[in-house]
C-alpha cells in the first residue's frame, strides 16, 4: 500500500467514524424507534381485527413491500415537494426508513402475537384483567420475546439501509465517504474503509443481540 | 343457593354441544361434573365464566340475573371477579414470575395495593407449598407445580367458587396426587369448587354432589354418595361400571 492511500485511510478514518456515531446511528435509533411504534400497531390492528383500519394496514403493507426502498426515498424527498409537501432530507428518511421497515416488522409482530397461546388470554380474563391490560403485562411482552432475534435482523439491516439516505443529500456516514473520495479518487481504499466502519457496528449489534437474547431466555422456553 | 345455571345451550358448527344443563350450587358445595369425553363437560364450565358464548342459558350468581347468551362486558366482568378458573394445562403467565403470576389480577386488575397483594398472594402460594418459589419461572417448575402455582393464583383473587376444567389431565401421573391433595384441603376448608374431571376416586371422596353428563345432557344430577351407591339410571350404572372396569 502506498503511502499517499495509508495517509489518506488515516486521516478520514476519524471523520467517517465521527459521521458514523453522530449521524448514521441516530439516524438508525430514531427510524426504527419510528418502525417499532408503526409495526406494533399495525400487527395489533390486524391481531384484534379491526375492521376497517385492518384493511388500511393491509393496503399499507401491500405498497411498501411491493415497491423499492430507493423509489420511496425518491419519491418523498424529490417528488412531495411539488404537491406542495416539503421535508428536510434527514426528516424524509427517517419517514421513509421508519414507515418501510415498520411495515416487514408488522409482519414480525403479528406472527409472534399470534404465536402467544390463547390460554395467556382467557387466564388473563380469569383473574380480573382487561384486554388492554392482558396486552401489556402478558401478550406483547411474550411477543417481544418471540420476534427478538427478527427485530435485531431488521436493525442491522436498517443501519446499512441508511446509507441510502446518502441519495437525497443527507450527510451520513456513506456521503462523507463520496465526499472525501470527490476529492481525492481512491474509490477502493475510501469504500472499503466505510464497508469495515459498518461491518464493526453490526459486529458490535450482532453481539448485543446475542447478551439479549440470552436475557430474555431466563424465564424458559414457550409453553408446554 | 349460589349459583344457579338454567337451560343452557351451545351449539358447535351444527353440533349440539350442550342440550340445556341445568345446575345448582350452595355455598361450600364441591360439585363434580362426570361424564365420558366429548359429553360436553368443559363446554359448560367455560360457559359459566364467558370463555364460550353459549346460544342460551341463564345464570343466577349470588341473586343476580345474568343471560349467558347476551352478557354485557360489565355483567361478564362483575361475575369474573367473584369466580375463579384453573385450567388443563395451568396458562400460567410465561413471562412472570410464580409470585407476579398471582399478584398480577389482584395489583393490575383490581387496583389492590402492592404489598397487600403480595402478602395474600405469599399466604396463598404457602397454602398449595410454593411459597419457596416465589422467583421462579412457569417453565421452571413441574406440572404439578405449575397447575399448585395455577390454584394459588385463583385463590389469591378471593373468588366465592373456583372452576376446575380437568386439572390433573394434563400431568404425568406422578404429580397427580399432589394437586388433588391441594383440592382436598380446600374443599375442606369449606371453598365453593366446580370440578370438571376423569379423576373417579376424588370425586366419590372429596365432592358432594356430582353432576353426570352424556352427549350434551345432564343423565343424573344428586348428592355424590347416591350417585356412587345407588345410581338411579342405567346409563350412570354402565358409566361407573365401565371405570371400575378399566382400573383392573
Amino acid at each position: 500500500m502506498n503511502e499517499r492511500l495509508l495517509g489518506i485511510l488515516v486521516d478520514s478514518f476519524p471523520k467517517l467514524l465521527s459521521y458514523g456515531i453522530r449521524v448514521t446511528l441516530p439516524l438508525t435509533a430514531l427510524s426504527f424507534a419510528l418502525a417499532l411504534v408503526v409495526s406494533v400497531a399495525v400487527a395489533l390492528v390486524q391481531y384484534a381485527n379491526v375492521r376497517v383500519l385492518r384493511q388500511i394496514c393491509r393496503f399499507y403493507i401491500w405498497i411498501i413491500r411491493g415497491t423499492p426502498l430507493l423509489v420511496q426515498l425518491y419519491l418523498v424527498f424529490y417528488g412531495l415537494p411539488s404537491v406542495g409537501i416539503k421535508l428536510e432530507a434527514y426528516t424524509a428518511a427517517v419517514l421513509v426508513f421508519g414507515f418501510n421497515e415498520g411495515a416487514y416488522m408488522a409482519e414480525t409482530m403479528r406472527g409472534a402475537l399470534e404465536s402467544v397461546s390463547v390460554g395467556q388470554m382467557e387466564a388473563g380474563y380469569c383473574v380480573g384483567l382487561s384486554y388492554l391490560q392482558i396486552m401489556a403485562h402478558v401478550v406483547l411482552p411474550q411477543a417481544f420475546r418471540t420476534a427478538f432475534p427478527a427485530l435485531s435482523n431488521s436493525l442491522i439491516s436498517m443501519l446499512k439501509g441508511t446509507s441510502l439516505a446518502a441519495t437525497i443529500t443527507v450527510m451520513e456516514m456513506f456521503r462523507q465517504a463520496q465526499v472525501i473520495n470527490g476529492r481525492v479518487y481512491e474509490s477502493l481504499g475510501l469504500y472499503s474503509e466505510v464497508a469495515l466502519i459498518y461491518l464493526a457496528i453490526c459486529t458490535l449489534l450482532t453481539h448485543l443481540q446475542r447478551i439479549g437474547e440470552k436475557k430474555l431466555a431466563g424465564y424458559g422456553g414457550a409453553a408446554k | 343457593m349460589m349459583l344457579e345455571a338454567k337451560n343452557v345451550h351451545k351449539t358447535f358448527e351444527g353440533t349440539e354441544i350442550l342440550k340445556g344443563i341445568d345446575l345448582t350450587v350452595d355455598r361450600g358445595d364441591v360439585v363434580a361434573i362426570l361424564g365420558p369425553s366429548g359429553s360436553g363437560k368443559t363446554t359448560f364450565l367455560r360457559c359459566l365464566n364467558f370463555l364460550e358464548r353459549a346460544d342460551s342459558g341463564e345464570l343466577i350468581f349470588d341473586g343476580t340475573h345474568v343471560d349467558l347468551h347476551a352478557a354485557t362486558r360489565r355483567e361478564i366482568a362483575a361475575i369474573r371477579r367473584k369466580t375463579a378458573f384453573v385450567f388443563q394445562n395451568y396458562n400460567l403467565f410465561l413471562n412472570k414470575t410464580v409470585l407476579e403470576n398471582v399478584t398480577l389480577g389482584p395489583v393490575v386488575g383490581m387496583k389492590i395495593p402492592r404489598d397487600k397483594a403480595r402478602e395474600t398472594a405469599v399466604q396463598a402460594l404457602a397454602r398449595v407449598g410454593m411459597a419457596d418459589r416465589l422467583d421462579s419461572y412457569p417453565s421452571q417448575l413441574s406440572g404439578g407445580q405449575q397447575q399448585r402455582v395455577a390454584i394459588a393464583r385463583a385463590l389469591a383473587t378471593g373468588p366465592e367458587i373456583i372452576y376446575f376444567d380437568e386439572p390433573t389431565s394434563a400431568l404425568d401421573p406422578e404429580l397427580i396426587g399432589e394437586v388433588l391433595s391441594v383440592m382436598r384441603s380446600l374443599a375442606e376448608d369449606g371453598m365453593t369448587m366446580l370440578i370438571v374431571t376423569h379423576e373417579m376416586d376424588f370425586a366419590r371422596h372429596v365432592s358432594s354432589k356430582v353432576l353426570f353428563m352424556e352427549h350434551g345432557a345432564v343423565i343424573e344430577s344428586g348428592p355424590t354418595q347416591e350417585f356412587f351407591e345407588r345410581p338411579r339410571e342405567e346409563r350412570s350404572r354402565a358409566f361407573i361400571r365401565s371405570i371400575l372396569q378399566a382400573r383392573e
